[in-house]
């Protein structure tokens, strides 16, 4: 079994903050990590590799090398960058026509593997259109793969008020869901062996090498501000004394509390 | 299509460490003598609002869309068991509010089966047409033949904008029907505008941090964007609705789909925190696991439940699905009391919308007091054992 395992670095921090005069954005310290939720997709892949290859995938700067790299030391095989200028700005359908890209010319895969979403971008949507561009299926938030056989792949799938067991063939992507397993820790052993290399490819390294299907020129949305949130308007605060007692009264007042009349 | 352009000739070496620096993705890198800008930028365009003379976005002209073409504002109405999803009410009723500025009409999508019931809520709930597949092979969501739908949807009636609800279905179509079309995609927005034009303006919370962004897609249609259950106001019901049912056909292929749904169990009835009318919320102001009762005791006695912020469930304190925020659940109560909580803008998010937010928080700078309708400076070791001796004793005269 081939596996794919879609990764992304993510920052290791919510402190973004905008200056609420300029509206421009404040963040020092950039500390990186791998996605948390890509740890999940990456333990099922080794779980899963049987005497295949796992194979991790980013697009990002030439520093998510650390991410691939940690990947690496949890036991992937190997890891690609997708790595260009052109890729810059990317929303979420350029990144998914670049990992397509990517996929398309590693090739040779059985099962595409990625957490549901990420910390800083949150939007859960890169898995399945990254499928669509590849034209295969895709399920969402899986809970367990219960059978592999027969080209196929059986997956119980997280729908809110229900679970759905889906028959997909391969090769499919599947984003797992969150704590559906218990991620290894990096090993320090593979750490000191140096094992797994880590490639680049750009866009020369693309069939597809159209600029406007990459980065920003193949985003369709455009953010065109960020602002710091708005904030309600009639607000009242309250220090000193006696707290809990007048916002017992508080509560009284509006029907929350059944009080004595 | 624009692109970030540096100048990076006129400047010292100096200023491009001080550009350098002020990345927050850490984007702009030496290569030489000059400075590049790798994939890690997000176009939030700091750079060039601070060196304005060293750095410019250049705006490259594109064909976009002919945009009169595209007409009407679209939801994607969910199936359940029980009629439509009521986010998919909730759209509908932000669907018309969208439409009226481009005076334009509302239509529902409605893939699924049986779907008689689900049609005409759509209807009393301000659709102006629902089209409906409706077909067995529909009966349970299979992601590939409710894309069929939806391409055909698209491709015939052409709306200008497609609303999703972002329930598990919602997100996993969404980006499907996005990706066929080479469009836009938007997810969780919180806050929808209409412009003269059809360009659809989405605002989310976005970079995980404190920050809204507002985003348009105005090369590509339709517009296409997930929201949050409880984000919007469904409309009251017309109980004599004009708008009109439209079956359609499947679509060639739809039938054949890869997926095979073998089963569907239901999910046991779960706490559901999205439900509850009043909500304590705990965050890391409760000190010890064990104090979360007296919390759990206030949340009683209004007859509401106890959530919480994520290092709450991070710390093993409380069951994941009573977390608040964008990795946990959106709720809208009428009352819903913070306490300890700072108030990320994760947290905000999954919360603002509420009627009366009243925060506990011994720091005045807080966050969450500039989201408080009451932002009581104070030791919720204090405040909260006050509350609960009133209304322990107040509540024994009524009961």
């Amino acid at each position: 079994m081939n596996i794919l395992v879609f990764i992304k670095q993510v920052p290791d921090t919510t402190s973004v903050e905008v200056d609420p005069v300029t509206g421009v954005l404040k963040r020092d310290g950039v500390a990186s990590k791998l996605n948390p939720y890509d740890l999940f997709a990456l333990e099922q892949a080794l779980t899963l590799r049987g005497d295949g290859n796992v194979h991790v995938l980013t697009m990002g700067p030439p520093q998510a090398e650390q991410a691939v790299r940690e990947a690496i030391y949890m036991g992937a095989d190997g890891g690609t960058i997708l790595s260009d200028r052109k890729f810059a700005g990317a929303d979420v359908l350029a990144t998914s026509m670049t990992l397509a890209a990517g996929v398309r010319r590693l090739g040779g895969y059985d099962l595409i593997l990625c957490g549901k979403q990420t910390t800083d971008g949150d939007t859960a949507q890169v898995g399945p259109e990254t499928a669509e561009h590849l034209g295969i299926p895709h399920a969402a938030n899986v809970l367990e793969i219960t059978d592999l056989s027969d080209g196929h792949v059986t997956v119980r799938v997280n729908m809110d008020e229900s679970i759905e067991m889906l028959r997909l063939p391969l090769p499919c992507l599947l984003t797992m869901d969150k704590d559906v397993n218990t991620p290894r820790l990096p090993s320090y052993k593979r750490k000191l062996a140096g094992t797994g290399t880590v490639d680049i490819l750009s866009l020369k390294d693309f069939d597809d090498r159209d600029e406007t299907r990459y980065g920003l020129s193949g985003s369709p949305t455009q953010v065109e501000r960020v602002f710091p949130p708005e904030n309600h308007t009639e607000q009242v605060v309250w220090d000193g004394e006696h707290l809990g007692e007048r916002l017992y009264d508080y509560l009284k007042e509006r029907k929350f509390v059944r009080g004595g009349v | 299509m624009a692109h970030i352009a540096i100048d990076a000739d006129k400047m010292t070496l100096a200023e491009k460490d001080a550009l350098i620096r002020i990345c927050p993705f850490s984007a702009i890198r030496h290569e030489g003598d000059t400075l590049t800008i790798n994939a890690g930028c997000k176009m939030c365009r700091l750079c060039v609002k601070k060196y304005p003379q060293f750095v410019q976005l250049v705006e490259e002209s594109v064909q976009g869309v002919d945009k009169s073409l595209w007409q009407g504002v679209a939801v994607y109405a969910q199936l359940t068991e029980r009629g439509v999803h009521p986010v998919t009410t909730e759209l509908l009723g932000k669907a018309k509010e969208l439409a009226d500025v481009i005076r334009q009409p509302v239509y529902a999508v409605l893939p699924g089966h049986p779907t008689d019931a689900a049609a005409r809520e759509c209807l009393r709930y301000g659709a102006d047409r629902v089209y409906v597949y409706d077909d067995t092979c529909l009966q349970n969501f299979a992601v590939d033949r409710y894309t069929a739908c939806l391409e055909d949807f698209i491709t015939r009636v052409k709306p200008c904008a497609l609303l999703f609800g972002a329930t598990s279905p919602g997100r996993s179509l969404a980006p499907r029907v996005a990706a066929r079309f080479r469009t836009g995609l938007t997810a969780d927005c919180t806050k929808l505008e209409m412009r003269e034009n059809t360009d659809l303006v989405q605002i989310r919370p976005a970079f995980g941090g404190n920050i809204m962004a507002q985003i348009v897609t105005t090369r590509t249609r339709p517009q296409l964007c997930t929201v949050r259950y409880k984000i919007f106001t469904a409309q009251t019901p017309d109980d004599h609705p004009k708008g009109v049912i439209v079956p359609m056909a499947l679509p060639d292929g739809a039938r054949a789909g890869d997926i095979e749904v073998l089963h569907v169990e239901r999910k046991p009835r779960e706490v559901d925190i999205a439900e509850a009318e009043v909500i304590v919320a705990a965050g890391r102001g409760v000190k010890n696991q064990r104090d979360l009762a007296m919390l759990e005791e206030l949340a009683e006695a209004l007859g509401g439940m106890l959530a919480g912020t994520r290092p709450m469930i991070e710390a093993g304190w409380l069951d994941p699905r009573r977390q608040i925020g964008l990795s946990g659940r959106t709720v809208r109560p009428k009352l819903i009391i913070t306490c300890g909580v700072s108030g990320s803008v994760q947290f905000a998010a999954g919360m603002r919308a509420s009627d009366t937010i009243i925060a506990i928080n011994t720091d005045p700078n807080a966050s969450i007091m500039s989201l408080a309708h009451v932002g009581i400076v104070g030791d919720l070791y204090e405040i909260v054992p006050a509350l609960l001796k009133k209304i322990r004793e107040g509540g024994g005269l009524d009961v």
